[in-house]
Formats: structure tokens, C-alpha cells, sequence
């Protein structure tokens, strides 16, 4: 948490209209190094219209965002990913009937030369996998386990792992807890706190102010496609950000 | 009684992955055995063992370019077709006198176009389903051979072109008799499905093939182009068929119209028998090798025990059915709901 350096990313001045719909209006974010952000808001706040700007799945109709202090254009999730920016999608994206390695190396496995021929790395697969699952301290039998056969929350682990497995500095959960049972939260939960203290920065979008309140640095509170209010977590209090939620102060 | 119980169930849990693996190889070992059983002097002669092989030839290819498809959780409905059109174009070609490596290339590359109009169909015209492309397809297809050839039989190819259909591999140098030789076409099978076996499972295209079945999200939000994978597995499996119709070419001497008529259902089934999946990303190439030789040898068999062929195709329906409950089964176990 260095609120003092420049922010890791920094969004100025979001606007984004569909049509004659005003979905986001000037809104602005930043989130730090090592730090978590909370995005709270109602359904239709506009958080995910956000989110997905953040991405680079939509281009914002006005404001600009800010990369390590650099102005960025994102075109696709492509050239956020190539930034260092992943999404951990809500539905989680991941291929059910391959092995943990190959979902967390999906589009971007390591290779091996045989001849002119390129084939699969299966031991550096498996290698890479482990010290990664090893440095987020996520148990699971076998990188060889089939995401299908996995609780869960440890399928959110995966896809954690997934988004953190290639350097990134910035990574956004959309409802990270929202479809696990209530002891696997902890764990995800717990894993989001030692991305932070690896150096990411963490945003996480929830409506559930117990995640909030565990993991989160800064929140910030959108309503109706504005910025409605933001506090740090020490300076403010569950009633307070639920007051926000319905557009209270 | 109840850790009996437990025991059994703690057995069946570390058997599962190999049954999931292996069990359709028992299934035909099985199969194999219980044939010999029945007609000790026929079944496993070298005569009826390489016909055997013979007669699954173009039908393995086809098969496995169907089982590709079926992987993105595809189908492609049109192969017999397309095996079809390749041949009769083989057979024009043939009859203009071509020297015989054009004509051994045109079906490779007529199959080939086949099948990337296919997946161009498929993704371009954003059609709701494959099936609905490949229906299509089926007909154009047969109805393209039968207008380049005038819906009359074309016969009559040089060896050169017969050759991997037709071919013998001479095996007296081994003290073998002048009868026991190795047909080519058991020779191609073997090279072909070993090469697909080494793309599909050790190549990131395959490894795309295999996670487009699982979940096409997952495989766009990775980043991959999914319709440029599509493509190419429909094109490769047209490719399959061209070969299917350069063996079939070998085999009957002859382009004819009805040539790979409902050929697609047959290569739909050795796949569901050998373990794919219909909702896409589950099989294995050994799995569709078993699934083709199991519907061979029961056809071969039931010739040999002079039973009638209305019987056949009741079996072979049965298998099917037999084959995925099990598969139905297997899953209940297997995977977290």
C-alpha cells in the first residue's frame, strides 16, 4: 500500500454512452501497487460497463486511462493482457475437461523444438504450474487434476492462478466469491491477499461488504454511472458503504 | 458389509481413469476373443484378419476426421459426400488420361476444399449449428459428383493410383507365404493415426481443438481465434474424406454414385462407440480406432456366421447405445455435479 507513489492504473474521466443510454459518466479510479480496491454499487451502477473499459472489450466514448503513469488506447482484452491487465471473468472461463496446467497455460504454452516441428512442453507445463500454485500457496492433488473434478473454489483458484501466471500488475475479479460455498470464501480470499503481497494490484468488484471488509484497501462507490463516494477502509464502515450502495450519504 | 462396500467403491474410483482410458480396448479384445471363440478356423486367419483391415480402410478415415469435429462439438454430416465428389473427380481426372500423381492428388485436395467450404459455411455465414451447414453440404456435395460424372459409374484406374487401396506389402522375405503379405492400406491407417494422434494431443492446435470442446469462452477469452481452429478442423477432416476416396478409389477400381452413401452415420458411430463426446472435448484417437474396428469386426463376424445383415445393423445400434450409458455411467462417478 503506497498511496503515495503514482497509481499502477488510473482511469480519468470514464465516460461511455450506448446509444442514448449514459452508462458511465466521468468516472474516475486508481488503484496502487500492491493494493485492493473494492468497487461497490447497485445492479446497473455501472460497475461492469467499468470493469469491461478496464479490459479493453469496450472503448470508452470519452477519458482516458493511464498505465504506469502512460497513456493507453486498448483496442482488445488482447492488448490489456500484453499490459499486464487481467480479467478473472465471473463465469470463470476455464475448459472443464483439461488439467489445471494446460487451463492456466491455455493459448500461451510453452513449447519444445522437435526437428522443424513445435510440440507441447507437458514437463515444463507441469513445472511452471506447480511453482506458480506453490508461490499463491494453492493446494491441489495434481496439476494433472481435471478443472471438472475440482471444488468451486478451487476452480477460482485456477482461474486466479491463470490471470497472475504471465507477470501480471494489475489483475480485476468480478465477483470473486459469489458462487462458493462459505469455507472455500476464506481461501479465495486469502489468496487475493497474497497477490498483494506480491506487488499486484487488485480490483475487486463484490456486493459482499464480508469480502470487502477482509481484502480490500480503498472502495469506492458508484451510482447511477457515477462517482458516488470513496474512503479508505479505515475511515469508514460497513453501514456506511451499504448506505452508498443505495445511494446514501 | 459396509467396508466391503467402501473397499469396492475406493476400487472403482482408482479403476475409473483406466477404464476411461482403456476400457473400449477390452471392449474389443473382448470382441476379438469371443469371434475366435466362435469360428476358431476363420477368424483369425491372416486372410480374414488383413481383409478386416481392408474392408475398415476409407471408413477409419472418415471416422477420424468426424471425431475431430465432434471434439469442438461439432458434426459434420457431409464426409460421405465429400468422400463421394472427391472420387468421382478422381475418376474424371483418371479418365482424361492424367499422368497418375495428378490423379492420386486431386481427391487430397478436392476433400481438402470440401471441407474448408464447410468450415468457412460454418463460421462466415454464422450458421446456429454445424449440422445445418453439413446437411447441406451433404447434398451439394453427391449432387456435384453426380453432375461432374453424369450419375453413371466411371471405372478403370492404372495401379500406380490403386496403390494405396489396393497394394500389397510382400512379406516371403520374413519366410512368410506368398498369401500372408500386409495390405497398404493397413500401412496408411496406421501412419495416419499416428500422425493425428501426435497433432491432437501434443500440438497447441490440438490442444485448441480439444479446449474449443470444453468451452469456446474459455478458449476466446485465452485469446484463441476459435474460427480460425474451426476451419482448419473442417478442412482436415475433408482432407481425411479425400483420402478415404484415394483408398476407396484403390479398392473398387471404380467411381460410382453411390459411393460413401450414409457413411457419415457410420463414422458418427465408431466415434460414439470409441468414447467421444457429443458435447464436445472428450475422445481419444485410440478410442475411435477401437470404436471403428469394434463396428468391422462385427460385421466381418456376423459374415462369417451367416447372419443376416438386418441383424447387423440391429447390433450395431445396440452398441451404440450400450456404448454411451456406460459412458453415462462412468461419468455419474467420475465428475462433481
Amino acid at each position: 500500500m503506497s498511496s503515495t507513489s503514482n497509481p499502477l492504473l488510473e482511469a480519468k474521466g470514464i465516460t461511455k454512452y450506448f446509444g442514448t443510454i449514459t452508462a458511465l459518466e466521468n468516472v474516475n479510479l486508481k488503484v496502487h501497487a500492491g493494493e485492493c480496491l473494492g468497487v461497490v454499487g447497485d445492479n446497473g451502477a455501472g460497475k461492469s460497463t467499468l470493469m469491461k473499459v478496464l479490459s479493453g472489450l469496450y472503448k470508452p466514448s470519452a477519458g482516458s486511462l493511464f498505465f504506469q503513469g502512460k497513456k493507453e488506447i486498448l483496442e482488445s482484452p488482447r492488448d490489456s493482457q500484453n499490459l499486464g491487465l487481467e480479467m478473472v471473468y465471473q463465469d470463470l472461463a476455464l475448459a472443464g475437461n483439461l488439467p489445471i496446467g494446460e487451463n492456466i497455460f491455455l493459448g500461451r504454452e510453452p513449447t519444445k523444438n522437435l526437428g522443424f516441428i513445435k510440440l507441447l512442453d507437458f514437463n515444463k507445463i507441469k513445472e511452471l504450474t506447480n511453482a506458480h500454485l506453490d508461490k499463491l500457496k494453492i493446494n491441489v492433488k495434481s496439476a494433472d487434476q481435471k478443472v471438472e473434478e475440482l471444488s468451486g473454489g478451487q476452480r477460482q483458484a485456477v482461474a486466479i492462478a491463470r490471470s497472475t501466471a504471465f507477470n501480471a500488475k494489475v489483475v480485476i475479479m468480478d465477483e470473486p466469491t459469489a458462487a462458493l460455498a462459505i469455507k472455500e470464501v476464506g481461501k479465495v480470499l486469502d489468496l487475493i491477499n497474497s497477490l498483494k503481497k506480491t506487488g499486484v494490484g487488485v480490483i475487486v468488484i463484490s456486493h459482499r461488504m464480508d469480502d470487502i471488509f477482509t481484502v480490500c484497501d480503498r472502495v469506492m462507490a458508484l451510482f447511477q454511472g457515477t462517482n458516488f463516494a470513496e474512503a479508505s477502509l479505515s475511515n469508514t464502515s460497513r453501514d456506511e458503504v451499504i448506505g452508498w450502495i443505495m445511494g446514501k450519504k | 458389509m459396509e467396508d466391503k462396500d467402501k473397499k469396492i467403491v475406493s476400487l472403482h474410483l482408482k479403476l475409473m481413469p483406466y477404464l476411461e482410458k482403456y476400457g473400449i480396448l477390452l471392449l474389443l479384445v473382448i470382441m476379438i476373443l469371443v469371434m475366435h471363440i466362435l469360428q476358431p478356423d476363420v477368424f483369425l486367419s491372416w486372410r480374414n484378419v488383413t481383409n478386416v483391415f481392408k474392408q475398415i480402410s476409407w471408413q477409419s478415415m472418415l471416422a477420424l476426421g468426424v471425431f475431430m469435429v465432434i471434439v469442438t462439438a461439432g458434426i459434420d454430416l457431409s464426409v460421405g459426400s465429400i468422400m463421394m465428389l472427391s472420387l468421382m473427380i478422381l475418376a474424371v481426372v483418371a479418365k482424361a488420361g492424367a499422368p497418375w500423381y495428378i490423379v492420386v492428388i486431386t481427391p487430397l485436395i478436392a476433400g481438402f476444399l470440401c471441407g474448408l467450404f464447410n468450415g468457412l459455411g460454418i463460421t462466415l455465414l454464422r450458421m446456429p449449428h454445424p449440422f445445418i451447414m453439413t446437411l447441406g453440404t451433404l447434398y451439394i456435395f453427391r449432387g456435384t459428383g453426380n453432375l461432374i460424372s453424369g450419375g453413371t459409374p466411371i471405372s478403370g484406374f492404372t495401379d500406380e493410383v490403386r496403390y494405396l487401396g489396393h497394394g500389397r506389402i510382400d512379406l516371403q522375405w520374413l519366410g512368410l507365404e506368398k498369401s500372408q503379405y500386409l495390405p497398404v492400406s493397413l500401412v496408411l491407417i496406421a501412419i495416419v493415426y499416428i500422425i493425428f494422434w501426435i497433432f491432437l494431443n501434443h500440438s497447441k492446435t490440438g490442444k485448441w481443438i480439444y479446449a474449443i470442446g470444453g468451452n469456446p469462452n474459455a478458449a476466446r477469452a485465452s485469446g484463441i481465434n476459435v474460427n480460425k481452429i474451426l476451419v482448419i478442423v473442417y478442412s482436415l477432416c475433408g482432407f481425411l474424406s479425400g483420402i478415404g476416396a484415394l483408398i476407396l478409389a484403390g479398392r473398387t477400381d471404380s467411381g460410382y454414385p453411390n459411393a460413401g452413401l450414409q457413411s457419415e452415420l457410420d463414422a458418427i458411430a465408431a466415434c460414439i462407440i470409441g468414447g467421444a463426446s457429443f458435447f464436445g472435448g472428450r475422445g481419444t484417437v485410440l478410442g475411435v480406432f477401437a470404436g471403428v474396428m469394434i463396428m468391422g469386426i462385427l460385421r466381418n463376424g456376423l459374415n462369417l456366421m451367416d447372419v443376416s445383415s438386418f441383424w447387423q445393423q440391429v447390433l450395431i445400434g445396440s452398441i451404440i447405445v450400450l456404448a454411451v450409458y456406460i459412458d453415462v455411467l462412468r461419468r455419474d462417478l467420475g465428475t462433481r455435479k
